[in-house]
């Protein structure tokens, strides 16, 4: 039977009805925009009644508000300077002077945490048994204690037990070490260029040199004590995820054990490590604010001093918060644009 | 033929033995010459200084609380008469001596409860009414004014139940809180979305200390005129608060892992989106991230040591309160440390490794 061919093309299927158009509760669109709309509304009441209340509790208390403080005498003395600074100076001066301690410290905290984090991590894989107990031992011991009770054995080991300034411990006459801090070989620009000032311990001081406080110290070794246990953790998941396989075909070219690690494990393994990495500093960063417990004049510490004095709570907290945001979010800023970059080279 | 062989080839050398403690020993201590010269640097150093570190923590230390036994045994002899002398000021803080029964029943209520939660055998409805009833007593306990037992004021809780207490409180208030950021931040509605997402990284970038500042200086300007809530609320809402922002990024984690396959599952047989989340997505994604969620947990507690920096005297604060006033005892401070690093230590290794027990449970269910 011959096939025979329709006289009339077959007549289109009818168009699928609209999505039914206005405002029906059934419509899911309709119901995300009322929820949202909720959503935002709840917000906006629940900031204008608290911006409400702060403003009829200030008025009720006389507390004053506004930024004009930051102009005025500080009045108080910071222990560490970097730099200079008087009690004459203004607020304004003495907040940046407790951020660049803050920043002093926590970069130092960086490098060294990244130092013991990876050797302590890679010592995790290693061949010797009493090498991996020790790492492991470490990482437990110094992950399950609150750095705030760290930082303060640090600083009281460095105050009581540590010997007075005139019997410093003193390694080849260049650094000492004392109740009164750590002096170390400083390069100084002079008149006559560059040149080394050395310390000297005379009389009941030690003159020259880069003097770090013992506060300094306590919250460096807490800070980077702490953080290494954590940086180690990392630096082990990083190997870890790099293919069984790689490490094979490293062994299988005779690579040596150490050079599997620097060309074939490592590399694979930073680039994994890399934002758990960012998220340590960045707790390294916001922990350094722990100072305040031991005296270290920090941004925290600072704020506080402020706060006592001139009693502008609110301005005082925001200082601190918007400070650690910027520091954050420039940080997540600047690794997202190094993945991304990372990613476009490895594109093929 | 003369290549032909005529008598069979000798056996191999047994290869060498890879059990054996013998073995063990070779590979483990002496693998290599830098391996053997580690194992051999480090026995020494061992050698060298363990009589010396349990001469001083065991041997020669002075047990009893006499202050002169301690200061004569200085340098040789640690001394445990300290908390002897000291644990009830360190344990309860200010809390009435007579009374200090009460806060040590709380803690041993508080502890049974946590860790019942934690058993498979006591997951039922009971276990929400325990949790209801225990906290009742313990309220009852600490602060007094029923059953015939004296009012004491919250600013004389202290010690370890405070430390237990707030802890557990802020985990239970800042879990529900951390599961609705989740579920906002991958919401398709883009307010919610762009809510969740502002408050999670905002007080992601905030240290802690901060926001316990703004609970103990700022949230009484921000309620109404004449309300001020107790330090100690403030504070619970505070790291409540902040733990919030972190458990949700946890547990947005785990929402990530459930395929989508699940969803369109869910959505197939007629399930709204609540019933979803309830039923199929949540009890998945929670599961996926139980370390995720304990490594958070055990952070908050040993966070909970910050509240000092704002004068509550939990564990950490109390011993500074128990020692740096008192001349005599004073010098013992590395000891008194000692003790509240055992109490820390030993609470996180425990939850450490009842998540690694739950780790081990859920990749058997997951296992096919």
């Amino acid at each position: 039977m011959s096939a025979e061919r329709p006289a009339a093309p077959i007549p289109a299927r009818p168009a699928p009805p609209r999505p039914r158009a206005g405002w029906s509760w059934h419509h899911p669109a309709t119901r995300a925009r009322i929820w949202q709309l909720l959503a935002l509304l709840g917000i906006a009441a629940l900031l204008g009644w608290l911006i409400h209340n702060t403003q009829s509790n200030m008025a009720a208390r006389g507390i004053q508000s506004g930024w004009d403080f930051l102009g005025q005498t500080a009045g108080f003395d910071i222990g560490e300077q970097p730099i200079a600074y008087e009690s004459s100076d203004s607020y304004w001066r003495a907040f940046a002077v407790g951020l660049l301690n803050t920043l002093r410290v926590a970069l130092a905290g960086i490098v060294l945490c990244t130092l013991l984090g990876a050797l302590v991590g890679i010592g995790r894989f290693s061949r010797n048994l009493p090498v991996r107990a020790l790492c492991r031992g470490y990482v437990e011991l110094f992950r399950n204690v609150p750095l705030l009770v760290q930082l303060l054995v640090w600083y009281l080991l460095l105050v009581e037990y540590l010997p007075d300034t005139t019997e410093a411990w003193s390694w080849g006459g260049a650094v000492f070490l004392s109740k009164s801090g750590l002096v170390l070989p400083f390069a100084q620009h002079g008149a006559d260029g560059w040149h080394w000032s050395r310390p000297v311990l005379e009389g009941f001081s030690i003159e020259g040199g880069a003097a770090l406080s013992p506060e300094f110290l306590a919250v460096l070794a807490g800070l980077t004590f702490y953080t290494a246990a954590f940086v180690a953790e990392v630096v082990r998941a990083g190997i870890l995820a790099v293919p069984r396989g790689q490490i094979e075909a490293a062994q299988s070219i005779a690579l040596s054990r150490w050079q599997t690690l620097r060309l074939v494990t490592g590399p694979q393994a930073l680039r994994v490590m890399a934002p758990a990495l960012t998220n340590q500093y960045l707790n390294l960063t916001k922990n350094s604010s722990l100072a305040v417990a031991v005296g270290y004049p920090d941004l925290v510490s600072i704020a506080n001093t402020s706060l006592n004095q001139t009693g502008r709570a609110l301005e005082c907290i925001a200082i601190v918060m918007a400070v650690y945001l910027t520091l954050s979010l420039a940080t997540a800023l600047l690794m997202g644009g190094l993945d991304r970059r990372d990613r476009a080279r490895q594109a093929p | 033929m003369s290549g032909l062989r005529t008598s069979p080839i000798p056996a191999r050398a047994a290869p060498p033995r890879v059990g054996g403690a013998l073995a063990w020993v070779r590979r483990e201590l002496f693998g290599s010459w830098v391996s053997a010269l580690t194992t051999l640097a480090l026995l020494a150093w061992a050698l060298w200084a363990l009589p010396g570190a349990l001469d001083w923590l065991l041997w020669r230390a002075v047990w009893h609380n006499d202050a002169q036994a301690c200061q004569a045994a200085r340098g040789v002899g640690a001394c445990w008469g300290v908390i002897t002398e000291k644990h009830r000021l360190i344990l309860f803080g200010r809390y009435p001596l007579e009374e200090q029964w009460r806060p040590l029943l709380a803690t041993g209520l508080l502890l049974a409860l946590v860790i019942a939660s934690g058993m498979r055998r006591f997951w039922t409805r009971w276990l929400v009414i325990a949790w209801v009833l225990v906290w009742a007593v313990v309220f009852a306990l600490m602060g007094g004014g029923v059953a015939g037992l004296s009012p004491v004021p919250t600013e004389r809780w202290g010690g370890l139940p405070l430390t237990l207490m707030l802890t557990t409180l802020s985990i239970v208030l800042a879990c529900p809180l951390a599961v609705l950021l989740a579920l906002g931040r991958r919401s398709r509605m883009p307010a919610i979305r762009a809510l969740c997402t502002v408050f999670i990284e905002l007080v992601r970038g905030v240290p802690l200390i901060s926001v316990l500042f703004m609970a103990s200086f700022l949230f009484p300007l921000f309620l109404p005129v004449g309300a001020t809530p107790d330090v100690l609320v403030r504070v619970l809402l505070g790291i409540a608060l902040f733990a919030s922002a972190y458990l949700a990024e946890t547990v947005r984690a785990g929402l990530q892992s459930v395929p989508q396959g699940q969803l369109e599952a869910a959505h197939s047989i007629g399930l709204g989106w609540w019933q979803t989340q309830r039923l199929v997505v949540l009890p998945q994604a929670l599961g996926a991230v139980v370390p995720g969620l304990m490594n958070s947990f055990i952070s908050i507690f040993k966070d909970s040591s910050l509240i000092t920096i704002v004068s509550l005297y939990e564990l950490t604060g109390s011993l500074g309160l128990a020692l740096s006033g008192d001349p005599e005892w004073r010098p013992f401070m590395v000891e008194g440390y000692l003790f509240i690093t055992a109490i820390y230590f030993v609470v996180c290794a425990a939850m450490s490794r009842y998540s690694l027990w739950v780790e081990q449970r859920h990749a058997r269910g997951q296992a096919r």
